[in-house]
């Protein structure tokens, strides 16, 4: 069973836990010690808000060993607001509805489970913005 | 530095050999090649593999085959670069016989992907990507070259028919190459009506899962004479990185790593991208292979799939490129494939390319890719008439 590796990236995978480089101000996701835009060292946490558009996706019906189980499923790079891209699923809605540019917002979701009596691994997904598609609606009636 | 050329090939058909193991493929090939340079014992052995840890439980690889062809005590190492792994033994020993560290090299490339089944060789292929931040995610090795292609599409206004110029190139150079995985050419019929894999990708933008090893001998080129009345010179050797995965690059849709190492690639061998004859590039999948033909000045941004569309990459094009079959075709043994590429644009200098014969062909350049661009590896071969 793998513990440590899940358990030391807990604040990113459960709060989109970054960082900002104080050299240059480049946000940072993942984490890493040296900032790759200049290359200074990069150490001051910043929380991302969760909220970014799709700039790719692709549905993945032959997953990988560990995945069976949620196919199919999206796989997207996401444009978080602050600037980086990130890889996650999409969830919370149906393959066919999804575009490019569509704004998504993060959750917190089963990533997966290792057997019966293994861990059960949770991280970041991207759901379509829900609440401000309904105010809007609302909005319009 | 002293120049390198190669002197000896030797490869295996590309397919699924379920009765021949990984030791004895690689073995094979090694053989095939020292017996094509005359050469009993070489001073050192470096192997291009990526999966022999993950798919057999097998380290210490290059070991293993040097003592399984009859070399056991010579200085034996493997090179590991995910797909690009062939390519990168290659350099290793361009780097010993160009330093003076050894006279006579033998660069294996070997791969055995179909001992377990699609799921385990699915996953195994993702470790060629970022493990904690896309692998974790289910993300497939397709499916992260499949957002690629979305985007490209939608940025650049290409539609998908676009890109099966490349399949079909590769099909039809295939069916004349006795080594190759898949020799029956395919149509635009054919690929139009192809299942999606992982959409926007289809049946056909993606290389086979199969097994394969190919070798080539080096030595330094002032005595390459001695072994080979027919040696070519290894007139460039780059290598270049940029991040493992894809969403760390400011641009994912220009691959940074593939333009840096050919650019090296062509100051070292003083010659431009006019001057290539063939280009043995890394059709892993269709997306990549009109990437990198941006990325190596072959085409400007977004019209890649136009040197396809326009029949410019057959053997007779102005650009012929996969002349062989490439790894859509002749099949993409991960770690050997770099290896393939080379002892393929060696059949085309020396003139021994059959029906795929690429007339009066002097330059060939080579590329193999690590992950989606997070490695490039550039050779630029020439022949010596």
């Amino acid at each position: 069973m793998r513990l440590a590796p899940h358990w030391r990236v807990r604040a990113q995978r459960l709060q989109l836990r970054g960082e900002v480089c104080q050299c240059c101000g480049e946000r940072l996701f993942p984490p890493r010690d040296v900032c790759p835009a200049c290359h200074q060292p990069a150490d001051k946490p910043f929380a991302f808000c969760g909220e970014g558009t799709v700039y790719s996706f692709s549905t993945v019906y032959e997953a990988p060993k560990g995945y069976e189980r949620f196919a199919p499923y999206t796989i997207a790079l996401v444009r978080l607001k602050e600037g980086p891209l990130v890889t996650a699923q999409l969830t919370d809605i149906d393959p066919s509805d999804v575009r490019i540019g569509l704004p998504v917002e993060m959750v917190t979701r089963v990533l997966r489970e290792e057997g019966e009596d293994g861990m059960v691994i949770y991280g970041y997904k991207f759901r379509p913005v829900l609440e401000r598609e309904a105010a809007r609606e609302e909005a319009r009636a | 530095m002293r120049d390198v050329s190669i002197i000896g090939i030797g490869q295996i058909e590309v397919g699924e050999h379920w009765d021949v193991s990984l030791r004895d493929l690689g073995a094979r090939a090694l053989l095939a090649a020292l017996a094509d340079a005359g050469i009993d014992r070489p001073d050192a052995l470096y192997v291009g593999n990526m999966l022999s840890g993950t798919l057999g439980s097998q380290e210490q690889l290059a070991t293993l085959i040097a003592d399984w062809s009859g070399l056991r005590g010579i200085e034996a190492l493997k090179v590991e670069a995910a797909c690009a792994s062939g390519a990168a033994a290659l350099r290793v020993g361009v780097m010993a016989v160009a330093g003076g560290i050894h006279e006579i090299v033998a660069v294996l490339g070997v791969e055995k992907m179909t001992d377990l089944d699609g799921e385990e060789a699915t996953a195994a292929l993702m470790t060629a990507a970022d493990a904690e931040y896309e692998g974790i995610h289910g993300t497939s090795f397709i499916s992260l070259n499949a957002l690629l292609m979305r985007r490209y599409m939608e940025d650049m206004g290409v539609p998908q028919e676009a890109f099966a110029g490349f399949p079909i190139n590769a099909h039809a150079n295939a069916a004349n190459n006795p080594n190759a995985m898949f020799r029956q050419p395919i149509t635009r019929d054919t690929y139009s009506r192809a299942p999606m894999i992982a959409d926007p990708i289809n049946l056909f933008d993606s290389a086979p899962i199969c097994d394969g090893a190919a070798a080539v001998i080096l030595c330094p080129t002032e005595r390459a004479r001695e072994f080979s009345s027919r040696p070519v010179r290894i007139a460039a050797s780059a290598v270049a990185t940029d991040s493992v995965a894809l969403h760390d690059r400011r641009e994912p849709l220009f691959l940074l790593a593939v333009q840096a190492s050919a650019l090296k690639a062509y100051r070292q061998a003083g010659i431009g991208p006019e001057e290539i004859d063939l280009f043995e590039l890394h059709d892993a999948f269709s997306i990549i292979a009109a990437l990198s033909l941006e990325a190596c000045g072959f085409a400007p941004r977004g019209e890649g799939t136009r040197l396809a569309a326009d029949g410019q990459i057959g053997p007779r094009g102005r650009l012929p490129i996969c002349t062989m079959g490439g790894l859509k075709a002749r099949g993409h043994p991960v770690g050997a494939t770099g290896i393939y590429q080379v002892v393929e644009a060696t059949l085309q200098l020396r003139g021994l390319a059959g029906a795929n014969q690429v007339p009066g062909a002097r330059w060939a350049m080579t590329q193999n890719i690590g992950g989606v661009g997070g490695t490039a590896i550039t050779h630029i071969l020439e022949g010596q008439g």
